[in-house]
């Protein structure tokens, strides 16, 4: 025991006596998680919006004008013509050009067969990124419907409702002002931690390969379970710290709820750095130098972070990629995070986060152990 | 120059030499590109839903019906109680659930105000939303077809909406995700390979051997730029590739544009590299330094998943020196909306001027050590 403990106090004054590296591994986390929360945030606001209006009546400009008071959109101004309007769509200046066509209001006041008038009104919306878009365009009409209702109500005399009636009501339980960061924040504290974790410790056990210092302590008396357990312990133990900052971040700052248990909590993410470290030393077990040991680290977390359930939900995924994503460890984690958090769930309903989380701990330590053979 | 060529030459023998760095260089970018361009998507599919029927009548079987049939949900559970709902948000898998009331057919047959209300879990708020919406969708449709020919007269002064998707008709994920990828997966493999190549003749005490070498500052940093440069548009160009002919991109404007600005993105990320290198004393701190610092923010910061226009001003601000921010709204220019340069020679302009403000970083903090 004695002799781990030596090793462990040997990685914490090297990591001490590195500022830099101490710097980036306290500040650069709480500073990104701070930064991060704010940027993060699916949001569509600021919408640009130009109008060719070709009518010119008292209606086009009213309609337009509508776009002017809503705090979501912005107003460019008028527009000759389409060809403009195509201009101002692929120098990205207008995000929605709104199109009046000539007798426009004529339409809406003409008697047809049926007894109404009907209009169109054409929305060119920058679709290059699809979703967005698809909430742009859905703004957009419902202030033309708006505008829409109050046309009608002035012109046309009040029509009893039809005899049915049905209300949808929607409810958003757990988040229910719709808050991003609410959601947000604990999904980037727990990249942040993955990354800081499993990149340190993969690159610390290559360097000493590197630098021939593995020699040495490869003809020590120190056993390989005391080795692995030296390396361990104390990135797991920066790693709890930067939770814990994290932590404080979310619940001070970003005002999170955190409605579940603490001691819970606290358990998975041990649970987690221990994978994160254990990753780390795995994948430095595999590589010769720092620089295939980064690599690798880097393909690793790109794909942890990037398929993590953050940024586009895990069920909308192919089959084969929600396979291939059963070993992201990050996924399991943010789903604890936030349900724990947000919703409070026990460990009892995190039971199979838990199960799997461990497995892959299991897995990850037994391989990196097995790969780490203490030869030269 | 004979001697900047040795140099050149010895930076090849050493990277070739190296088979399984060689390995990760080519092979990641090729598995990432292909693995987030299938895998990221958002359309809504399959979405896990449970059903709390009190009515168990004509119009809640029909509305169900009509939910499952359009391949958005799936029903994972009947529930009995608001508390097994609870329960079932709480273990984290169903992402929505829908709730008729008692006797909601004899309200709703009967002309009586009648509610479905739809709950979605929130702490994912973007699925939550969009089943949601959906949902709504989808019951707004089933009503109109109820009433006795809904559909066939308009209410007067009737305002119709065409929208039209401009450039991304179908409203393809890949065109958002492939330039991002493209940035990310470049970006950070040639700042990585650069910035631990001198952190390494540091370490191992042979800069001390270069730096007394007749080479002078400008050809060690050419010197080293020039085999990563080569190898990071080889990479480039296998991204495009992939991105045209896998993943459906096109390819709207020129080639010869795309090649070029993506070399210019190249050097800006070598250079960044370098000056990581320049300042960093190991290469774990060089390392260390050009992922954390580049990888979360290129995400986040550079509009390639949220947007911008929606960050809060300091925010903004700070997107103004993410060099991915200028290159994917190259990429998308040329790619997707076949723009040139009378378009995009600002996001241009920015990347040459950084590319420079790095080199000119980069020399003040070598020339010290020369002295």
């Amino acid at each position: 025991m004695r002799r781990v403990t030596f090793l462990i106090e040997k990685e914490f004054k090297q990591i001490f006596r590195n500022k830099i590296l101490l710097r980036m591994l306290i500040a650069a986390p709480v500073l990104q998680l701070i930064l991060l929360s704010y940027a993060a945030n699916f949001e569509v606001k600021n919408l640009t919006i130009a109008v060719v209006d070709q009518d010119h009546t008292t209606f086009s400009q009213r309609l337009a004008g509508k776009f002017r008071h809503i705090s979501n959109f912005h107003f460019l101004g008028y527009l000759p013509d389409a060809k403009h309007a195509h201009e101002q769509l692929l120098a990205g200046r207008a995000d929605l050009i709104l199109v009046v066509p000539p007798h426009f209001e004529r339409d809406l006041y003409r008697e047809g067969s049926s007894g109404t008038g009907q209009a169109s009104v054409q929305l060119l919306v920058n679709a290059v990124d699809g979703s967005k878009a698809g909430i742009a365009s859905g703004y957009a009409s419902s202030i033309v419907q708006d505008f829409n209702a109050d046309i009608r109500a002035e012109n046309v005399p009040v029509v009893p409702a039809s005899g049915q009636q049905l209300t949808v009501i929607p409810q958003y339980w757990y988040n229910p002002r719709l808050e991003y960061r609410t959601f947000m924040v604990p999904g980037v504290l727990f990249e942040l931690l993955i990354l800081a974790g499993a990149l340190i410790a993969a690159l610390n056990i290559v360097r000493e390969k590197e630098i021939g210092t593995m020699e040495q302590l490869n003809v020590t008396p120190i056993k390989k379970y005391q080795f692995i357990l030296g390396k361990l312990t104390p990135f797991v133990v920066i790693g709890l710290v930067q939770f814990t900052l994290g932590l404080l971040v979310a619940v001070f700052l970003f005002k999170t709820p955190f409605l579940g248990n603490l001691g819970t909590m606290y358990g998975f993410a041990f649970l987690f750095l221990l994978l994160c470290v254990g990753l780390g030393l795995l994948i430095s077990a595999l590589s010769d130098t720092q620089q295939q040991a980064m690599f690798a680290a880097f393909f690793f977390l790109m794909f942890f972070i990037l398929l993590s359930g953050l940024f586009s939900s895990i069920e909308n995924m192919p089959r084969w990629a929600q396979l291939v994503d059963t070993i992201n460890p990050l996924q399991y984690i943010i789903a604890v995070g936030r349900n724990v958090m947000l919703k409070g769930s026990t460990f009892h309903d995190m039971q199979s986060q838990f199960l799997t989380l461990l497995g892959l701990t299991v897995a990850v330590l037994s391989l990196a152990s097995w790969r780490y053979q203490k030869t030269v | 120059m004979n001697r900047f060529f040795a140099f050149v030459n010895k930076e090849f023998l050493h990277i070739f030499r190296d088979k399984r760095t060689l390995l990760i260089l080519f092979g990641m970018p090729l598995l990432q590109v292909l693995l987030f361009g299938f895998a990221l998507t958002n359309e809504i599919k399959n979405a896990n839903i449970a059903l709390l029927d009190n009515d168990h009548g004509v119009h809640s079987q029909q509305i169900t019906n009509r939910l499952l049939a359009s391949g958005y949900f799936r029903l994972q559970s009947n529930l009995r109680s608001y508390h097994d709902m609870e329960g079932a948000f709480r273990q984290g898998t169903l992402k929505m659930a829908v709730v008729f009331p008692a006797h909601f057919t004899s309200d709703y047959a009967h002309g009586r105000a009648a509610q479905v209300q739809l709950v979605g879990d929130a702490s994912e708020q973007n699925t939550a939303i969009s089943l949601i919406s959906y949902a709504t969708a989808i019951i707004r449709g089933y009503t109109a077809e109820q009433v006795p020919g809904g559909e066939l007269t308009p209410p007067p002064m009737q305002i119709n909406v065409l929208s039209r998707m401009v450039f991304n008709p179908e409203l393809k994920g890949a065109f958002v995700f492939v330039p991002g990828v493209m940035a990310l997966v470049l970006l950070l493999v040639s700042a990585m390979m650069t910035s631990v190549t001198i952190a390494r003749e540091k370490e191992v005490g042979t800069m001390d051997v270069l730096l007394v070498s007749p080479l002078n500052q400008f050809q060690i940093l050419f010197g080293k730029i020039v085999p990563y440069m080569l190898l990071s548009f080889i990479n480039g160009i296998i991204i495009i590739g992939l991105g045209i002919f896998l993943l459906g991109m096109p390819l709207q404007g020129s080639l010869i544009l795309l090649l070029a600005e993506t070399l210019l993105f190249i050097v800006l990320a070598l250079s960044i590299g370098l000056l990581i290198s320049s300042i960093a004393n190991s290469q774990l701190v060089a390392m260390f330094g050009s992922l954390i610092i580049m990888l979360m923010p290129s995400l986040f910061l550079s509009g390639f998943i949220f947007p911008i226009e929606s960050m809060p001003q300091p925010l903004q601000l700070i997107s103004a020196i993410i060099p991915a921010k200028y290159f994917i709204a190259i990429v998308k220019g040329i790619m997707i909306k076949g723009v040139g340069l009378s378009v995009l020679w600002p996001e241009t302009l920015v990347l040459v001027g950084m590319v420079f403000g790095f080199i000119l970083l980069t020399l003040r903090n070598l020339k010290p050590r020369l002295g």
